[in-house]
């Protein structure tokens, strides 16, 4: 992938911390820890009022970290897509969906008679399976972009989603259930889906390292841990330390997505973003430049799916539905199309907010409220109101529904944010793609950086060594 | 437009690479023999018997009719408007429930309580075959319900367009399109909150004549029929109301160029308003008549047609009514004849590898250049 040819070592260090500081001051990153921090708090104090355990509230955190994580990675994918290429795509699940397989397919030990998973693997260790799965999502990508980029936009739409349909179809079918690769009993489980009985991902990662009996120490030290005294710890600091690791990822598709969009690369794909035909007309070839960030956007759509699906112990095709599409562009749209910060963002607030606050907020009303039975439909819960002015039966039966009522609650907001906000939170603001500074030098001082932009003085070093570097790109 | 600018691009491709769409044209006759001759050797080894294929051909035909006729609906506002609309299947579920809604009350009144009934038998309250619906059996249910389906998708797309499309209305093609998925989420999940997530059979058991086609029987019940003449029917009146009226005229001027239409003093509000209320009615009758046909109802029926709808509507080209329709047909016939070739539970990705197909071949569609009649 040429995505970072251009790009030197870097700015110098001092610059760098400017950079920092100039964020925190300009208000994104201050915004982004406001947010979080609203979030968290919002939880601890629900966790409160639900009465939980240490060990309740500690999950309810590990669980909260690793939705934001997950939703934020796709969306900072898709934001390459849609907000750096201006490639409509929503057939996100599918490229989620491929890289899960794949992964799984590599990973999984080899076929044994009588095991507990009904179909193998290749039994290669996990890093080789992300890897796998990463490119298999990409190389998806490129047969989907290969007859899709030439069309309009919402042709594109059309296409990634109906090949979204496809993969799942695929996997649900019995013809790839089980199948003979490299002289290995595979499959993909079909409908009932595959076990993932490889390695747990942490184990795998932390003995790549060699620090697998350290973590374990650890692991009871933060159990024993006077105040804390948990029994058990593992699977609690396992999901909390998992949700760091998707943290982790989260800074470095930041910084790779940021340096992608600074580099030449990025520049070509703004340009196709605003006007294809004048990026085509200086000389550049459009199409190569959009299946390239396809592709790269596919495989980290795909790294996403893994880090998502790993840990969950079982994958079956029908969880990749087109819904978790809508849910990161959902996400994407909350934040701002084309900013990176904004991606983060727009996961946090969608985990945050509207995939798991509702079910929060269903518990804690049921907790503070009096229990009773909810009706089962809509007629025993209306008919009440009628009969005898009971709205009581309605609201536990909205209560009790409040998961259909979350994906209302979605649509609505999408709709208001088309009307109100159709540029995001901090989506499309002014970018300078100039290598050097346009604006009037009235003051010393370093102007706003636009998200993706770059401030003075910074800038001028990176770009123009990126300029010497590897322009040519076709 | 949109439209003739992919067109002069395929142009383009098609001269640049003279090589690469013969080896492509030669490529698709190739599968084609293919394909003809997998059928053929399966007919006369006796794997495939006549009749079998004149049953799956009735069925697609049938599926096609239904894709059509909602098709028409989503490709006069894809012209129009210059959008693809997402929610498109959810007013055909919504049509759907509002007239069969309306069937249940008018077969089961007296005979269960009214609640039940209006909500189409929620959670196993009331039976659809319990109530003997169909065609024969109580036909003002049937022909009422196909009315008020078509009023209550009606109401809904002009509801939606006004609190929700019309403020959009100068914006591009993409934001009006995020906005439709939203009402699709909003209204697939109200709905799924009102009626509940179970399928529910909606008929009971139609007569049917069989016809005997060389070596069996194919079997055409009444419910088959009636879409059958609904579904012409609509399909000719949309037809010579687009040719003969001036509303067609205006239409198709709209979806040239919107901005001359204004200027020449054609009241576009209106037209638009129009476009929802031809295209409303198509859909929430074909939602009805597809519940008639395959008795059963379930609150994402729209959303799980959509796709195969699009496909249609892309392959005849868009703003086009033969094209939707020849789409549709031609998009069913490929969803029920799939498994002649290749496993079941690819017939509809086998109808979305045509719609690829045809994007790569023809993007404009089949039927493009003759926007709106």
């Amino acid at each position: 992938m040429s995505a970072n040819n251009g790009g030197d070592a870097g700015p110098a260090n001092s610059g760098r911390v400017n950079d920092v500081i100039t964020r925190l001051r300009e208000g994104d990153a201050g915004l982004i820890l406001l947010v979080l921090g609203g979030i968290y708090l919002a939880y601890i104090i629900s966790g409160v009022i639900l009465g939980y355990q240490l060990r309740g509230q500690l999950n309810s955190i590990a669980a909260l970290t690793f939705y934001i994580g997950v939703f934020a990675l796709l969306a900072l994918a898709l934001n390459l897509h849609w907000g750096y290429t201006g490639l409509f795509n929503i057939g996100v699940v599918g490229f989620m969906a491929v890289g899960v397989y794949v992964m799984a397919l590599v990973s999984k030990p080899v076929y044994t008679p009588g095991g507990a998973a009904q179909v193998g693997g290749l039994g290669l260790p996990l890093w080789v399976g992300v890897l796998a799965g990463m490119l298999a999502a990409a190389l998806f990508g490129f047969i989907v972009a290969l007859p899709a980029l030439r069309l309009r936009a919402d042709y594109l739409a059309i296409v990634t989603i109906a090949m979204s349909e496809i993969v799942r179809f695929s996997f649900l079918s019995s013809e790839f259930q089980q199948f003979t690769l490299f002289g290995n009993q595979v499959g993909f489980g079909g409908g009932s889906g595959l076990i993932l009985d490889y390695t747990q991902p942490l184990e795998a990662f932390f003995r790549t390292f060699g620090l697998w009996d350290a973590y374990l120490g650890f692991v009871t030290a933060f159990g024993s841990f006077g105040p804390l005294n948990l029994n058990n710890p593992k699977p609690i600091v396992d999901s909390l330390i998992y949700g760091g690791v998707l943290l982790l990822f989260i800074g470095a598709y930041y910084w790779l997505l940021k340096r992608t969009g600074e580099s030449p690369f990025g520049r070509v794909l703004k340009a196709i973003r605003e006007d294809e035909d004048v990026a085509n007309a200086l000389g550049k070839n459009t199409n190569r430049f959009k299946i390239k960030s396809f592709m790269l956007g596919c495989a980290l759509m795909g790294l996403a799916g893994i880090l998502w699906l790993a840990v969950q112990g079982a994958v079956t095709p029908n969880f990749f539905r087109p819904r978790i599409t809508f849910f990161v562009w959902i996400a994407l749209i909350i934040g701002g199309a084309g900013s990176n910060t904004g991606s983060v963002l727009g996961g946090a607030i969608f985990a945050g907010v509207l995939y798991q606050g509702p079910l929060y907020l269903k518990n804690v009303l049921e907790a503070v409220l009096p229990q009773t039975n909810a009706p089962n439909g809509f007629g025993p819960a209306v008919a009440p109101i009628f009969q005898s002015l009971d709205p009581l039966p309605f609201v536990w039966y909205t209560l009790d529904s409040i998961r259909q009522l979350q994906l209302v609650i979605m649509g609505l907001v999408l709709i208001w944010l088309m009307h109100n906000r159709p540029e995001g939170l901090l989506g499309h603001r002014k970018e300078i793609a100039a290598s050097i500074d346009l604006s009037r030098p009235t003051r010393q001082s370093s102007t706003a950086a636009a998200d993706g932009g770059f401030v003075n003085g910074v800038s001028e070093t990176n770009d123009s060594s990126a300029n010497s570097g590897g322009q040519r790109d076709e | 437009m949109g439209i003739a600018e992919t067109y002069s691009r395929s142009r383009q491709f098609v001269d640049r690479r003279p090589l690469t769409h013969s080896l492509a044209a030669a490529a698709g006759v190739g599968l084609v023999l293919y394909l003809l001759w997998v059928l053929v050797s399966q007919l006369v080894t006796g794997q495939l018997q006549i009749h079998e294929l004149g049953e799956l051909m009735w069925d697609g035909l049938m599926r096609g009719l239904v894709i059509g006729l909602a098709g028409v609906g989503l490709s006069m506002t894809y012209s129009i408007l210059n959008f693809a609309n997402f929610s498109h299947g959810d007013y055909i579920s919504a049509g759907a429930f509002s007239g069969w809604a309306t069937t249940y009350l008018i077969a089961g009144l007296g005979r269960a309580d009214i609640g039940s009934l209006l909500l189409v038998g929620a959670g196993g309250s009331v039976f659809g075959g319990a109530l003997g619906i169909g065609i024969s059996t109580t036909p003002l249910a049937v022909v009422l319900g196909v009315v008020v389906a078509g009023i209550g998708a009606v109401a809904l797309s002009l509801f939606v367009d006004r609190t929700v499309f019309k403020p959009l209305r100068g914006e591009d093609g993409i934001t009006l399109l995020i906005a439709s998925i939203g009402v699709a989420f909003a209204l697939r999940y109200l709905m799924q909150f009102v009626f509940g997530s179970d399928v529910r059979g909606t008929t009971s058991q139609p007569p049917a004549y069989s016809f005997y086609v060389v070596d069996g029987w194919v079997r055409v019940n009444y419910h088959d029929m009636t879409l059958f003449v609904v579904a012409i029917g609509l399909m000719v009146g949309v037809h010579l109301l687009l040719q003969r009226s001036k509303l067609g005229k205006a239409m198709r001027a709209m979806s040239d160029n919107g901005d001359l239409a204004r200027i020449t003093g054609i009241p576009t509000e209106g037209v638009v308003r129009w476009t929802w209320i031809i295209g409303g009615a198509l859909t929430g009758i074909s939602g009805y008549i597809f519940v008639l046909w395959k008795g059963t109802l379930a609150f994402d029926d729209g959303w799980l047609l959509l796709l195969l709808i699009f496909a249609a509507v892309i392959l005849g080209g868009i703003g086009s009514v033969y094209g939707a329709i020849a789409g549709g047909i031609v998009i069913g016939l490929t969803a029920s004849m799939a498994v002649i070739w290749i496993p079941s539970a690819f017939a509809r990705a086998a109808a979305f590898a045509v719609m690829i197909l045809i994007l790569l071949v023809r993007p404009q569609g089949i039927f493009a250049g003759r926007a709106t009649a």
